[in-house]
Parts: structure tokens; sequence; C-alpha cells
């Protein structure tokens, strides 16, 4: 019994600063993943325009131009994005209610047809117009909906780079878990390694080309995501970044949908 | 020399103000019968068909003006020509309110078995029986809303028929529909005004609409128009026509009133929908419904394809004199999305009925073959139906068991080649 209790013991104080520290790195995570999530809030309303630069296995490319126009509110955030190109699918639209603690929401529009389509949780998990992107990937998710581990710091290009660990809270995920560069000075995120479902690398992200808007907002103008599995990428060109444009509410409703333009 | 001279002058300056946005789209259209139709109809059908849509905002969408010319010629069936405005109407959006006045288009619901609820438009029905394809309709509609409710109330401007194939047309009934002997209930005829109202409302997951209308029906009751000099009768009863002579169908409009249901649960992967009718008016006071479940598997077997499995149950009160052919049957289908560059797409289902065993195949594929370009490829196959009845025995001894019977001859390949601008 005397000795049970001992082992006991040794193995709780062994743990003990293993606990601390363990408590320490998810702090940390959490500390960082906040100052890099304040970084892309409070522009009120933005719009800015989108090409996809699709590229397959063999070398074969694609493009897509879209517009987005988005809004803060109190709960969370709203999208508008209408396509352009290609030609077929112009004049859709997909509008996305994204919410800090509940689920998302998500309405397609078809112009053809005039009809607006309510679809499912797990459509943002799948390739986004045949890119590389997700969904969850293009419109920067809230901290709130992973939780974090702090890794270690390493260089990162001319910066240090906090690595940090994000585990998703949404099962719908697409992801067990990702990994985090965010830079030591703005705190912008530079990098991001995605982790399927067999916990093998899927994809890395990276973020480059960021330029300040008016005088606050760091955006990169460009966004890669490479696919080490089926060796395929998408490049993002972010451009003619608007910010105060007096969007509201009543821009992103199902009515707002039906007249997206 | 000098209108077109203002013209420009003016679409300039419009540009120059405002914002103007114009697309279209030029289609191609082959149907291949594998078999001669069953009143002699040609196996190849070709159309050809144009749309454009010419979008106009002065003021950044506060006022808006579109317009969407239509425009399809047949090699084989006049009938299926058309010239129609699908749009061309007025937007005004301030605070309280959005206000849209014209000829619109408006679609509701959420099954993909049928279009219950739908019932603003009329159906194109000469472009293909599914009803995809829809007439502008005349209104002024008022639209208040927010994020979780959104009241739309209609007034609709007069009354359209719905386009039937002609005589050399297929997919028809062995009598042709002849809309000049059109009847109405309503002593103002096509000119009736006449009212709907939706009310939508949105709380995650529940996503729920509540219409009603009343007016004048959009799907006709058909009845034989018969010469008396041109029936044969065999101990006083009448038994088949004069040789040569065929009847025709003459559409009635009813005037009804419509009470609709449409609901979507949404649970991550898996969608439930439901649409629902109750029908006053007409031969006959009926309900319908539609219902079942989409379930869809993200990323099927680790790759990047998605697969979405359909299952809907349709019913109509009337049964056997139900005025579509679904009133005991069942829907199975699977949508295979491939995620790719050229946005590849397969959709197969077959629709059974419960009672008379006849089944409705469908296998449409679509992709795009290069920026402006997109072809689709079709499969329609009806199976489990007898040949199609002649028009002595359609009027005199009407089979109501096999509702596909007409179209018994009629499976086919299409193929649209899509080019937009």
């Amino acid at each position: 019994m005397r000795v049970v209790l001992s082992v006991l013991l040794l193995i709780a104080v062994a743990c003990l600063p293993f606990q601390a520290a363990h408590a320490d790195t998810v702090a940390e995570g959490h500390a960082l993943a906040k100052a890099a999530d304040a970084q892309l809030r409070g522009y009120v309303d933005s719009q800015v325009s989108l090409t996809m630069e699709l590229v397959g296995p063999s070398g074969q490319t694609a493009s897509r131009a879209l517009r987005v126009r988005s809004l803060e509110t109190d709960s969370g955030e709203y999208t508008l994005m209408v396509f352009d190109t290609p030609r077929d699918v112009a004049g859709s639209a997909l509008l996305s209610h994204n919410f800090r603690e509940a689920d998302d929401q998500q309405w397609l529009y078809l112009p053809a047809i005039r009809r607006v389509k309510q679809i499912g949780a797990r459509d943002k998990s799948g390739p986004f117009m045949g890119s590389e992107f997700a969904f969850e990937d293009l419109v920067t998710p809230f901290y709130e909906k992973f939780s974090y581990r702090y890794e270690q710091d390493e260089a990162c290009g001319e910066l240090t780079c906090a690595i940090v660990e994000r585990i998703p809270r949404d099962p719908h995920s697409g992801y067990t878990r990702q990994r985090v560069w965010i830079d030591r000075e703005h705190h912008l995120i530079r990098q991001v390694t995605y982790y399927d479902r067999r916990e093998t690398l899927l994809k890395t992200y990276t973020a480059s080309d960021f330029e300040q808007h008016e005088g606050r907002h760091w955006r990169p103008a460009t966004m890669r995501m490479e696919n080490h599995q089926n060796r395929r990428q998408t490049r993002l060109l972010w451009q003619d970044f608007q910010f105060g444009l007096g969007l509201d509410s009543r821009d992103f409703t199902q009515n707002a949908l039906l007249r997206a333009r | 020399m000098r209108t077109p001279a203002l013209l420009l002058l003016a679409l300039g300056y419009c540009t120059a103000a405002g914002a103007l946005d114009l697309r279209g789209e030029l289609g191609l259209d082959v149907r291949q019968f594998p078999h001669k139709g069953a009143q002699g109809q040609s196996q190849l059908h070709v159309a050809l068909r144009g749309q454009a849509d010419l979008w106009y905002s002065p003021n950044q969408g506060r006022d808006a003006f579109t317009f969407s010319p239509f425009i399809r010629a047949d090699t084989e069936d006049s009938q299926r020509d058309l010239v129609d405005i699908s749009e061309l109407a007025w937007l005004h959006v301030n605070e309280h309110f959005e206000l849209r006045t014209g000829i619109r288009q408006v679609f509701w619901g959420v099954t993909e078995g049928t279009r219950l609820v739908d019932i603003i438009n009329q159906t194109d029905t000469a472009d293909g029986p599914e009803g995809d394809r829809k007439l502008g309709q005349p209104m002024m509609n008022l639209s208040i809303g927010s994020h979780s409710h959104t009241l739309d109330l209609f007034l609709l401007l007069g009354h359209r028929q719905p386009t039937f194939p002609g005589a050399d047309g297929r997919l028809r009934l062995p009598l042709v529909v002849d809309t000049d002997q059109a009847t109405w209930e309503s002593s103002r005829k096509q000119e009736r005004i006449d009212l709907a109202a939706r009310w939508q409302w949105t709380a995650f997951p529940f996503w729920l609409g509540i219409s009603g209308f009343s007016g004048t029906a959009r799907e006709p009751e058909l009845a034989p128009v018969i010469d008396p000099a041109q029936l044969l009768y065999d101990n006083g009863q009448p038994v088949g026509f004069a040789p040569g002579y065929i009847p025709t169908l003459a559409p009635h409009y009813p005037l009804i009133q419509q009470l609709g249901v449409d609901l979507q649960v949404t649970q991550g992967d898996l969608l439930w929908k439901l649409e629902a009718i109750q029908r006053w008016g007409g031969r006959k006071d009926f309900h319908a419904a539609n219902a079942g479940l989409e379930y869809t598997q993200v990323g099927l077997f680790g790759s990047r394809l998605d697969l979405g499995w359909l299952l809907e149950g349709l019913y109509d009160s009337r049964g056997r004199e139900a005025s579509t052919p679904f009133d005991r049957d069942l829907l199975l289908g699977w949508r295979l999305t491939f995620n790719d560059m050229a946005s590849t797409e397969l959709l197969s289902s077959v629709i059974v009925d419960l009672d008379s065993h006849e089944r409705l195949f469908s296998l449409e594929a679509r992709r795009r073959l290069a920026d402006g370009w997109s072809i689709a490829l079709e499969l329609r196959q009806i199976a489990g139906t007898p040949a199609p009845q002649t028009a002595e025995a359609f009027v005199f001894t009407p089979d109501t068991r096999y509702a596909l019977r007409p179209l018994a001859r009629d499976s086919f390949t299409r193929l649209q080649l899509s080019w937009f601008f």
C-alpha cells in the first residue's frame, strides 16, 4: 500500500513541472493567436478584388476572379463573394455569416434559375472553386475556433516567428491540426501547415507582400497554397483594398444576395 | 444616323455616371432520340438559344435596372421557338424595404424532385418537362427583410400560359395543346391581378418558408376539343375519329388558392428537406408533398471528390388523377462533384412510381471546356411503361395507371454547348 502511494506521489511530483509547462504553452499559444486575430479585426467593412490562379500537377493553369465584401458584426463577420470569372459562373454569389461562437451559415445564389440555396457546413472544408484553398482557409477563422499550444520560435526570413499548433474545435473541419507561424513584430500569420485526418502533412500556406492599409490594417497581397499530396497549387492575388465603405448588415442579407452584383 | 449617336452618347453617359454590366450566353442544344416519335416525329432536334443580361445602376445599387431577353429557335418544332423577356425590371432599395417592379423571375423551394411551392412564374414546358426554365412574370414585389425574417408581397399583373411542344415536338401528349383555345375561370381572363406572399424565417438550423397564392393556376386543366362531325359511332357510342382527324387539347386555367411550406434543416453534411402544398379550386382540392434528405460525403475516400446522396418521397393526394406523374414516387440520386479546374459535375437519379413501377432514369454531366465555354450531356431513359396510346385511345379510354405512357418512346440524349460573354 505504502509502495503504491509513494509511486503515485512520485508520478504526481514528476508531472508537476510538465503540467505547469503545458499550461504555459497553452496560454502563450492562445495569446499569440489572439494577437494575430486582433491584427485582422477592427476594419469595420471592406471590399477587395481577388484573383485565384490554379496550377495543376502537370502545370495546367486556370484562373478565377471574384469580389469579396466583408462587414464586422458584434458576433462575428459577414462576407459576400461575387464571381466574375469563369464566365459560366459569372453572377454567382456566396453569402457567409461567420460567428465567433456559433455555427457558420452559408447561402449560394445561382443566377441562371434565380435560386438561393442554403449549403451544408462541411462544404467549407472541400476545395473552394476547384482550388487548393478550402473556404475555411480563405476566410480567416476567428481565434475562438481553435485550441492552441505554443511550440517554439524560429527564424522566418528576416523576422522571428512563433510556431503555434492549433486544433480546430469544429468537428466539420477538414483538418486534425495546423501549425501557424506568427511573426513576433506585427503578429501577422506568415505560414500555416495543414494536417489531414490521417495526421499527414497536406498543405502549406504562405502569405507574402504584406501592405499596411489606412495606416493600420496589414494584409498580404499574395497568398500561396501548396498541396503536398496532389502536387497542385493555388495563388491568391488580393487587389484594390477598400475600407470604410459604409456597408451595413442590410448588404449581407438573403435579399442582398439576390441582388448581388 | 443621329439616333445611334445619341444612344451611344446616352450609354457613355450611363457608364460614366453609374455602373453598367452586360453578359450573356449563346447555346446549341442537340437532342437525339433513339426512336421515332409516337406520332412520327423526327429523331434529331436541334435548337439555338441566346440570352443576355443587362444591368445598370446609377447609384451603387440603390436603384438598378435589369433587362434579360431570351430567344430560342428549334429546327423541328416551331412551337419551341420563343422570344421572351425573362426580366425587365426596376429594383429600388432603401433602408426599410425593397421594391421590385417589372417582369421578373422568382424561385421558391428546397427539394430536388419537384417544384411544388414555386408558383410565381409560368414554366417554359417546351424547353424540357423538368420545368427548370421559366417565363418572365410582370409584377410588383415589396420585400421587407432582416437577417432572420423576410416578408415578400406580390401583385402579379396578368397570367401567362406555359409553352407546349407542337405537333412535330417530342415529349408531348398524343394530342397537341392549342393555347389559342385557352379558357380562364376569371372573367378578366389572363388580365386578372393575382396575389401572393411569402414569409421566410431563418433560425439556424431551420430555414422555413410559408407562402400563399390566390389567383389563376399556372398549371392548366387539359380537355379534348372534338368536332362532333369527325366522330365515328358504333351502336350510338363514339369509338373513333374520321381518317386524318386528330382533335386538340384546350387548356383551362381555374382560380385557385394555395398554401405552401418549404423547410430545410441543415445539420452538418446532412440536409433535411420538405415542400408541401394544399390547393383549393379547380377540378379537385388536393395536397401534395415532397420530402427527403441530401447527405454529402465531402472528400470521398480521402480524394477531392464530394458525393451527395439524395433520397426523396413524392406524394400527391389525387393519386392517379394527379396532373403530374409523381403521385406516390421515390427519388434516389447521386451527385458527384469533382472539384477540378473544369468544375466537372455528375448527377444521376431515378424516380420510381411505387404503384405502376414506371422508372425515369436521368444522368447529367457538365464541365467547363475553356473560359467562356461549357458542355453538358444529359441522358433520360423511361422504363416500365407500355407503348403510347393512340389519340383515340387517349380520348376514349385514357390510361391513368401509367402516367409516363405518352413519353414511352421519348428517351433521349441531349448535348448542350454554351458560350458565355
